[in-house]
């Protein structure tokens, strides 16, 4: 045990846990941050996506001794960059929700995607959300949410 | 949205009707405040009226300050319900939507009735009802308005919230009307006159999903966010082997752990099924779930019985039912007309063996459940669940508790697919929380998730069908090797969902059918994956009569029209299942072709091809076309899906309607890359990376269009999905000319040059 000092969502927190302990269960078991979800446990579907430095990061593989002075975003903060919140109100105008349980992570890789590429590409989009995966099948408005959220044409362009 | 609105609770009066028990009662009543801000709570029972109640149940609640709460009583898990029941009751009270607040009902069959997501059941079961309960709250608005401006009620109508009185001009908001109408008879639910479809203002119009905005934000709402005063976490080991027993475990060590706040084994006792209920094993508990979970499983020593199910393979069943398949079937299913003699007589005959694996459910929320077995011997649970009922019958038995002192709250379910209709996760919580005498959420991995799961089941069919010398099918035969257990005679019963239906099409639509069926022993447990039976059967069924069309020389779009022009025989709806109507079939196949551009897919390069199927489930009519591209070296990827439906009169809520439909064919894509096999009785795949989920990249365009027809609106959960595994194999023989007999679809087997 031994204690970590984060900044999470602005905010200094201060926890007294195992270094190894993973970012995940930090902020759901200690913080009482439920919005970022636990889906494999080994990085495989991307539902415990969060920001480090506005990074996207995998939480159930991130020991919390190696966070360190990283700014961690979770989803209940995303909401106040402006990119986050184009991405929240896309998401709810395209109605991509099924049972919703991913989307946090989803939510958190796109806004990630349109922070360091305005307009995203279909390939673009391929290549930044394969590692988040729904179990419903959302992807078709995930893709759209994502143009929505860039104000790029909806349109799929891939080979049909 | 009025997600978030504010309702001043300290006194206020309800107008109540009710859709269950035929009779719909009215009551003024006060309720004491309450904390629900307009959206389902998850750690209380979300407000019921107090005395002076009538006791009824209540499925829509109007408040003088014109909101009105609607009551949400099935199960939330993706399917969009929570959203599309209220939207039917909202619709024939004319409510103004933007004032609707949604809440969650808690399992109460006394109340609701049957709660239950699955057999994509709801719609057919709630369209009248719920579209009645509105209606009688509607009318005795109307009724007090009239009373009120001394006017006939005929000379009144409606606009969103408002009664309207046009020769007048005067409006008067529900919210005004409520304390007359709670002084009201109600009318019977029967008698009530509903719109004319022509007038909907909400049903048909695209209701966006209720819950979205808590998601974005990322609030507290599934099962694994529910908190509870002084609740601890567990994990909860359980061995490999189904159905195995604790022999001994060495608890006190792991109580010695820093950070464990308790371990115990866990016993099933006489009442449990131990291979489909309560496993037994060893609880660790701590403040934490990761604490637990790492000292489980790096520290935990358990010796296990594995009993009579450590010897299970999927090789031997593989090579056992090639085996049964030579030889004569256990039983027949169905037949009609003289198959074998028929065969003997063909001009052609076509003979192949299709097989499909064992499939795991894996919603994305890990199963979880909180529980609290409290001193006064109540239980209080928190459970993502498809079937309430369910846990609480399982928990009854386990703990020897009486039904009505479980009280279960349904918490939004993280993906459900028939997964949350078996409710171990809620008794293994009860049973720790029981012996550890605090409230626990128990957690489990997603390794364990996949471990122990009602999977779907493998089958084997064993196909011969008869052509004659114009290419009519002239029969069919079909000997169907599956898996059973032992009943109370010893005799091998078909395992859950291990069936299928006696009537599958085109029996009573050739003159000549024979189904047969053998059974091997499977200890596994099994249960309904979404789709069930049809997500597996119609793969097989789909994807040979896809041969037998090519072997006929015809087109396969007008081998089906062919098929499902004939008068069909008593053995098309023998055998329990609804037959289906062949027309309304042929409908969706006609307009598929139309919408696909089917007729001009000769022109295709090799390595890219399209293929067709269709599936009549839960009463909904589903023809899908595919379009696949693979590369020379088997790299495969659909392009495309055009998918056409018809499940009625009324697609309800359009733009979920689309999105089900759209996630039922990722969903039906995904399956084509997965397996679950068995290994010394031990399932082997262990998380996403070796039982693959469908991703973004490899998820195609698709077109859903719903061929509206006169007939009573049905569901739409599930009947998407299983044409498009035969839709894809099709496409892809298409393509390569290498026919997929087998799943999961394997790059090196559709490599081609």
């Amino acid at each position: 045990m031994a204690s970590y000092t984060l900044n999470v969502n602005g905010k200094t927190e201060t926890v007294d846990v195992d270094g190894a302990m993973p970012l995940l269960w930090v902020l759901r078991d200690k913080l009482d941050l439920k919005g970022t979800k636990f889906g494999c446990g080994v990085a495989a579907c991307g539902a415990c996506t969060v920001h480090l430095d506005g990074k996207v990061a995998r939480a159930c593989v991130t020991p919390i001794s190696t966070v360190g002075a990283q700014r961690v975003t979770t989803i209940e903060a995303i909401g106040q960059t402006k990119i986050g919140q184009a991405v929240q109100k896309a998401w709810l105008d395209v109605d991509v929700m099924q049972c919703g349980y991913c989307q946090a992570g989803q939510v958190m890789a796109a806004t990630a995607l349109i922070a360091t590429n305005a307009k995203p590409t279909d390939k673009d989009i391929d290549t930044a959300m394969s590692g988040n995966a729904c179990r419903c099948g959302t992807y078709v408005r995930i893709r759209e949410a994502i143009k929505t959220a860039a104000g790029v044409d909806t349109k799929d362009t891939r080979e049909v | 949205m009025a997600d978030g609105n504010t309702i001043n609770t300290s006194r206020r009066f309800f107008l109540l009707a009710s859709a269950a028990g035929g009779g719909l009662l009215l009551s003024g009543c006060m309720t004491p405040a309450d904390t629900t801000d307009g959206a389902p709570t998850l750690a209380a029972t979300p407000a019921k009226p107090a005395a002076p109640v009538v006791d009824v149940n209540s499925f829509v609640a109007i408040s003088p300050d014109g909101t009105i709460r609607i009551m949400a009583k099935n199960p939330e898990i993706g399917q969009g319900i929570k959203t599309m029941l209220p939207m039917l009751i909202a619709e024939e009270l004319d409510a103004d939507w933007s004032r609707v607040v949604i809440e969650q009902g808690d399992a109460d069959a006394t109340r609701y009735g049957m709660q239950i997501a699955g057999g994509s059941f709801a719609t057919p079961m709630h369209w009248d009802n719920h579209r009645q309960t509105g209606a009688a709250a509607r009318a005795m608005l109307l009724q007090a308005a009239a009373t009120r401006l001394n006017v006939s009620v005929d000379e009144l109508s409606t606009q969103p919230s408002f009664v309207v009185h046009t020769a007048s001009g005067k409006k008067i908001a529900y919210g005004d009307l409520v304390a007359d109408a709670a002084k009201l008879t109600a009318p019977d639910l029967k008698a009530v006159k509903l719109k004319d479809a022509k007038d909907y203002r909400i049903i048909g119009k695209p209701m966006r999903n209720w819950d979205s905005p808590r998601i974005v934000r990322g609030e507290p709402i599934f099962g694994i966010d529910v908190k509870v005063d002084g609740m601890k976490y567990a994990y909860f080991e359980k061995a490999a082997v189904f159905g195995a027993k604790v022999v001994s475990a060495n608890t006190d060590e792991i109580k010695a752990l820093p950070g464990i706040v308790d371990c115990f084994i866990v016993k099933a006792g006489p009442a449990s099924n131990t291979k489909m209920g309560l496993s037994e094993g060893v609880a660790v508990l701590a403040d934490d779930w990761w604490t637990a979970k790492e000292a489980a499983t790096k520290k935990l020593k358990v010796q296990w019985d594995e009993g009579d199910t450590s010897t299970q393979a999927t090789a031997k069943f593989d090579a056992k039912a090639v085996e049964l398949a030579k030889g004569a079937p256990m039983s027949n299913l169905s037949k009609s007309g003289d198959a074998a003699a028929a065969i003997k007589a063909a001009a052609k005959v076509v003979e192949a063996s299709y097989v499909y694996p064992f499939l795991v459910h894996a919603p994305l929320e890990p199963q979880n459940c909180t529980a609290y077995v409290k001193a006064d011997g109540t239980v209080e649970v928190w459970a993502p669940t498809q079937r309430p009922s369910g846990g609480i019958d399982l928990i009854a038995a386990a703990l020897g508790v009486d039904k009505a002192k479980i009280a279960v709250h349904m918490t939004r379910c993280g993906g459900g697919f028939g997964r949350r209709l078996d409710n171990d996760f809620m008794v293994e919580a009860a049973s720790i929380s029981k012996q550890a005498g605090v409230p626990v959420k128990l957690l489990w991995t997603r390794e364990q998730d996949m471990a122990h799961d009602p999977y779907r089941p493998g089958g084997y069919h064993n196909f011969k069908a008869a052509l004659d010398k114009d290419g009519k099918m002239t029969a069919l035969a079909n000997h169907f090797v599956s898996f059973g257990r032992p009943n109370a005679s010893g005799a091998l019963a078909v395992l859950s969902n291990a069936t299928m239906a006696a009537n599958e099409f085109p029996a009573g639509y050739v003159p000549n059918h024979s189904f047969d069926q053998s059974l091997m022993l499977g200890e596994m447990p099994t249960g309904p994956l979404r789709a069930p039976v049809s997500n597996a059967v119609c793969f097989a069924y789909q994807s040979f009569l896809d041969e037998a069309a090519l072997a006929a020389g015809k087109d396969p779009i007008d081998f089906r029209l062919e098929l499902l022009a004939a008068t069909p025989t008593a053995a098309a709806s023998a055998g329990g299942r609804p037959g289906m109507v062949a027309s309304r079939m042929a409908d969706v196949l006609k307009v598929v072709r139309e919408r696909s551009g089917w007729d001009n897919r000769k022109s295709l390069p090799k390595g890219i091809g399209m293929g067709v199927a269709f599936y009549f489930s839960h009463s909904g009519y589903f023809a899908e076309v595919a379009k696949v591209k693979v590369e020379q070296n088997g790299a495969w990827r659909v392009l495309k899906v055009w998918c056409v439906g018809d499940i009625g009169s009324q697609i309800i809520n359009p733009i979920n309607a689309h999105n089900q439909a759209q996630g039922s064919i990722v969903d039906g894509i995904s399956e084509m890359h997965q397996k679950i096999t068995f290994d010394k009785g031990r399932t082997a795949q262990t998380n996403f990376y070796d039982m693959p989920l469908l991703r973004m990249d490899y998820a195609p365009q698709i077109d859903v269009h719903f061929h509206v027809t006169n007939n009573p609106p049905t569901g739409l959960g599930e009947p998407a999905l299983p044409p498009v595994l035969p839709a894809v194999a099709n496409a892809i023989y298409a393509a390569t000319a290498k026919r997929i007999r087998t799943l999961p679809v394997t790059q090196k087997d559709i490599s081609w040059t």
